[in-house]
């Protein structure tokens, strides 16, 4: 049943051709484009869930500053639409026309430097990654290189999430304050806000999203993803046995960077806007319950948390606005005192011994299959 | 600009600068010396710390209502009274909290901090469903309203020195009390070598109850004197949460000296720089100090030499 095969066991495939099938086929084919872009929106935070199962549930590296990466990279995506969005004739009515409007409105008159690049879409396509990727770096390698890890790691992250909400949001003149980057329409002359754009899109974010998957696969099944469970548990071993083990934890926390920021220029693309509340303490700290829900150590796991939770965020704000902070609460604890794996640990304990036992029974049940296990004893 | 300023306006503008600095020292003591209590004497990370602190200051402000209304004799030292309830409630609160959730979780710092930011969200929807979503005040009595002029420019409020006051005698008791008490120093045995400290007869998972309960109450305390200098409203406590761990982290985790020491500088750092540029470059630059700082010195500012 589990026999060792190409990058995923037997199991791993058909778990991969079922989410495929739901995100590409199914879904498509059952939910309106308005639903459609909800699940779009809620399929960009699986690419932080996927990384943070990379960086949390395998390597123990809890980073609760994601919404940093994620963040940056859907800012990178919204400077350049947004240039795109002002040209000099689409802003003439501003004193300075050619400027993005809330810089018009902060009385700034010349586009900072470090704007200008944002110009080119080859540029912001590179800056998407690298910009969160090389952040992600310095904080890491400040931190790992001074063996800093465990909770110290996680306060510092969750200041530096902290740093940069206040930080965009006191920038009123260069972000957009909090009302983030908005009023974005097109992408390279394609209407970004249209039906069919968004339908588009959302295959992109899809295939995106698959593609980040069998990538972080990869990751997991080498000995480098061997080396970081390894490290989570007996990280002093690994050391002696003469590994760097500060390397791959920034690796792995450069990569999980990576895929955030991946899901943060995917989520400007379809929602249309960035702003500094997917920024802070708050969105970062719900990222991790994403991947906690689906199981900390199963990246399909990290893809159904991401959807469940934010499926269940989205019914209950609009039915019952009061409960949902109670049951995001009772998530929290309840998948750290009673189900450490999420669903995914909930599936592999519960429901695939009993659908063994099932479809074992119904063998039985068959006559002359009956016969087949007992005299092989 | 420092040039516009007349020297005697200057130093004025200093001093009511540092003391606005002192304010914010003294809420920031408050709140870290439960923090390092719980985090660094048992290594728990309580992100519920905020909503301890929350919860105080609610006590403080339904025995202000509760004065008006019943008692109006007692308004004027109702406070005293809030602030023991305050103490009490928060610490019941740990002690509660401490045998549901965190007791099972000793080993797993990283999930404590998930569990508690999971209590902190059903806390503040609690407070929010009872005391509703608009800030609140307190009434302080008249004695503690208005301010003593020290010179013609330089004033005062009374509200904060006595607040400043409360933090100098609430360190000093918990100083005595880590260090003199037997209490005190079964929490220290207990931190220092949690099996040898049970072989000599502590009851080990008795001071560990305490220990965290008392930093609850210390944050409720925190909460109630909050309450003179600012309102109280169902997210606040997050607001102050990762100032206050920094706080921690910075001096040092298991040194009360440290926390102390660090809560003065990042204040008085953070209010002087408030009057060079806004209040918001103003906290990115501090806080942005601080985090370089830990990144050269994990260790923070103090750190106790323990064998480990």
């Amino acid at each position: 049943m589990t026999s060792e095969t190409f990058l995923f066991k037997q199991r791993e495939w058909v778990a991969l051709a079922i989410l495929a099938a739901l995100i590409l086929l199914v879904l498509p084919a059952t939910v309106d484009i308005f639903r459609l872009n909800l699940v779009g929106k809620y399929l960009t935070y699986a690419f932080v869930a996927l990384g943070l199962v990379l960086c949390w549930g395998l390597g123990g590296i809890l980073s609760l500053g994601q919404g940093i990466f994620f963040g940056l990279g859907g800012y990178c995506m919204a400077m350049f639409l947004k240039l795109e969005a002002s040209t000099p004739e689409a802003t003439k009515i501003q004193s300075t026309p050619g400027i993005p409007d809330f810089m018009d409105w902060n009385q700034v008159t010349e586009l900072p430097f470090w704007w200008q690049p944002f110009h080119s879409f080859g540029f912001t396509l590179i800056a998407i990654v690298a910009v969160p990727t090389a952040f992600a770096y310095v904080i890491g390698a400040a931190m790992f290189k001074r063996r800093v890890g465990g909770v110290y790691f996680a306060i510092i992250t969750q200041a530096v999430a902290a740093i940069l909400t206040i930080l965009i949001i006191g920038q009123q003149g260069y972000t957009g304050g909090v009302n983030g980057i908005t009023d974005l329409r097109t992408l390279l002359g394609w209407d970004i806000r249209t039906d069919d754009a968004k339908f588009v899109l959302y295959f992109v974010n899809a295939v995106l999203l698959i593609g980040c998957l069998v990538l972080a696969q990869f990751v997991r099944v080498s000995k480098f993803g061997r080396l970081l469970v390894a490290m989570r548990d007996r990280e002093d071993r690994v050391r002696f046995s003469g590994y760097d083990v500060s390397n791959f934890k920034i690796f792995v926390f450069c990569l999980a960077a990576a895929f955030s920021a991946v899901g943060g220029a995917m989520f400007t693309l379809q929602v249309g806007f960035m702003s500094p509340s997917f920024v802070g303490i708050v969105p970062s700290i719900e990222m991790v319950i994403f991947c906690a829900v689906g199981g900390r150590l199963s990246l399909f796991g990290a893809v159904y948390g991401a959807l469940l939770v934010n499926f269940a965020k989205t019914s209950f704000s609009e039915s019952f606005p009061e409960l949902w902070l109670f049951a995001m609460g009772g998530l929290f604890i309840a998948v750290v005192m009673a189900f450490p794996f999420g669903l995914a640990g909930v599936i592999r304990e519960h429901v695939e011994p009993a659908l063994l036992k099932f479809t074992r029974s119904v063998a039985l049940l068959r006559p002359g299959a009956a016969a087949a296990p007992s005299s092989s004893k | 600009m420092i040039g516009d300023y007349t020297f005697g306006e200057f130093t004025s503008i200093l001093a009511m600068q540092g003391f606005a600095g002192l304010s914010l020292f003294s809420v920031f003591v408050l709140m870290a010396l439960g923090l390092a209590i719980i985090f660094g004497q048992m290594g728990v990370i309580n992100m519920a710390h905020g909503e301890f602190m929350i919860l105080g200051a609610y006590v403080t402000y339904l025995c202000s209502h509760l004065a008006t209304e019943y008692v109006p004799v007692l308004f004027p030292v109702y406070f005293f009274a809030a602030m023991t309830l305050a103490f009490c409630a928060s610490f019941g609160l740990g002690v509660l909290v401490e045998w549901g959730l965190i007791r099972h979780l000793y080993r797993r710092p990283l999930d404590t901090l998930l569990a508690t930011w999971g209590l902190s969200l059903i806390l503040q929807q609690v407070y929010r469903s009872v005391f509703g979503a608009r800030e609140v005040g307190v009434t302080l009595p008249d004695w503690m309203m208005g301010s003593v002029a020290l010179t013609d420019m330089i004033e005062i409020p009374i509200n904060g020195l006595f607040v400043m006051g409360l933090t100098v005698l609430i360190a000093f008791a918990v100083y005595l009390m880590m260090a003199r008490s037997t209490f005190g120093k079964q929490v220290r045995a207990v931190l220092q070598n949690r099996v040898m400290a049970g072989a000599v007869g502590i009851d080990t998972k008795r001071v560990d109850r305490m220990t965290f309960g008392l930093g609850c109450g210390i944050a409720g305390i925190a909460g109630s004197a909050f309450t003179m200098i600012g309102s109280t409203g169902p997210t606040a406590g997050q607001l102050y949460i990762v100032d206050t761990f920094l706080v921690v982290v910075f001096g040092g985790a298991g040194s009360l000296i440290g926390t102390i020491a660090s809560a003065f500088t990042i204040s008085q750092a953070q209010s002087a720089m408030e009057f060079f540029m806004s209040g918001s470059m103003a906290k990115v630059l501090t806080l942005l100090t601080v985090v370089g700082i830990l990144m050269l010195r994990p260790q923070g500012l103090f750190t106790l030499n323990i064998r480990r």
